[in-house]
């Protein structure tokens, strides 16, 4: 059908028939890698559940050390740039470029705070020698060794959950990047969906997060 | 069965303070000591959290049936693995016969 092939959208590939149907396989792809996303994080949650119903009251201890101010106030920065990423997604469905470009810039200011006040509260953690190894240090004493576990849990999860928000900083460059140089418009906004879907699950991760980690000791004195 | 579905903004907005009242509350209610419940309370409220992120956020409400079916389906498989996984673990202090 050479008709046909004339009046192609440019961002359209050859494989589908049209950009309702690209954007439908793009979507699914995504969620295909979500699902092996929630696996991959289910299985250190599933590791945290069996600690935890072996040493719950270490763990209630080790997670009063955590500081619950800062880690709340990074569940709601990370919610908030939840918000900015859906409506950058908006904002493209509709072909609003300066508006894209501007949620996606707060998305990612977001997100970087996030990383920040991370990374203060990891130096925290450090100095208390709180970091397993062997300069870990724990009191009271008897729950040293529980403990560190605890800690081993809180980095490897919150450690990953970490590089997820590189990697989406990454990506959000990278739309940034396209939507500044006009690819996305009104009738191919999907990468801006598919990379939202990506922002949003790591945003899924931390909500489950927050409480498993910081909020277990809190009525604990 | 389009899927170029534009939400209103409103709905996020909606969303959002929803979910940041959700917040607030999961951390006041664990100051309490309310034994067990302390944990069931805070996994439900993540997991209302994570519904709504996933129903309006990743716009799975307005998607495919073939979408539905692949998020069901990632909760479903988590589901096996912690099942199984704690229905052993739990029950290995029970093993006083034999």
């Amino acid at each position: 059908m050479p008709e046909a092939v004339h009046h192609h959208h440019p961002a359209l590939a050859h494989h589908f028939d049209d950009l309702e149907q690209q954007k439908e396989a793009a979507t699914l792809g995504m969620w295909v890698f979500l699902v092996t996303e929630v696996l991959f994080f289910g299985g250190l949650f599933l590791v945290y559940t069996v600690y935890r119903a072996w040493y719950s009251e270490a763990f209630a201890v080790a997670s009063h050390e955590l500081d619950v101010t800062l880690g709340t106030i990074n569940t709601a920065v990370l919610i908030t740039s939840s918000l900015t990423m859906a409506l950058a997604v908006h904002a493209a469905q509709l072909g609003q470029r300066r508006l894209v470009i501007i949620f996606l810039v707060a998305t990612m200011a977001l997100g970087a705070a996030f990383l920040g006040i991370k990374s203060i509260e990891y130096y925290h953690k450090f100095t208390e020698h709180h970091v397993p190894g062997p300069s870990f240090a724990f009191e009271p004493h008897e729950y040293a060794r529980h403990a560190q576990i605890f800690f081993s849990l809180y980095f490897i999860m919150t450690g990953l959950h970490a590089l997820h928000m590189v990697i989406g900083l990454g990506i959000m460059t990278w739309m940034l990047w396209w939507a500044w140089r006009g690819t996305i418009t009104a009738e191919y906004y999907s990468p801006i969906e598919v990379s939202g879907l990506y922002w949003h699950f790591v945003d899924i991760v931390w909500i489950f997060l927050f409480p498993l980690l910081y909020l277990i000791g809190r009525h604990v004195h | 069965m389009s899927t170029e579905h534009v939400v209103p903004t409103r709905v996020y907005y909606t969303i959002f303070g929803i979910l940041m009242l959700c917040t607030y509350l999961t951390v006041q209610i664990a100051v309490f000591d309310l034994g067990p419940l302390n944990t069931i309370a805070a996994l439900v409220i993540a997991v209302l959290k994570a519904t709504l992120v996933v129903l309006f956020f990743m716009h799975v409400k307005y998607s495919t049936r073939l979408t539905w079916a692949v998020v069901l389906g990632s909760v479903f498989w988590l589901g096996i693995m912690l099942a199984l996984t704690m229905s052993d673990y739990l029950t290995r202090a029970w093993m006083t016969f034999g």
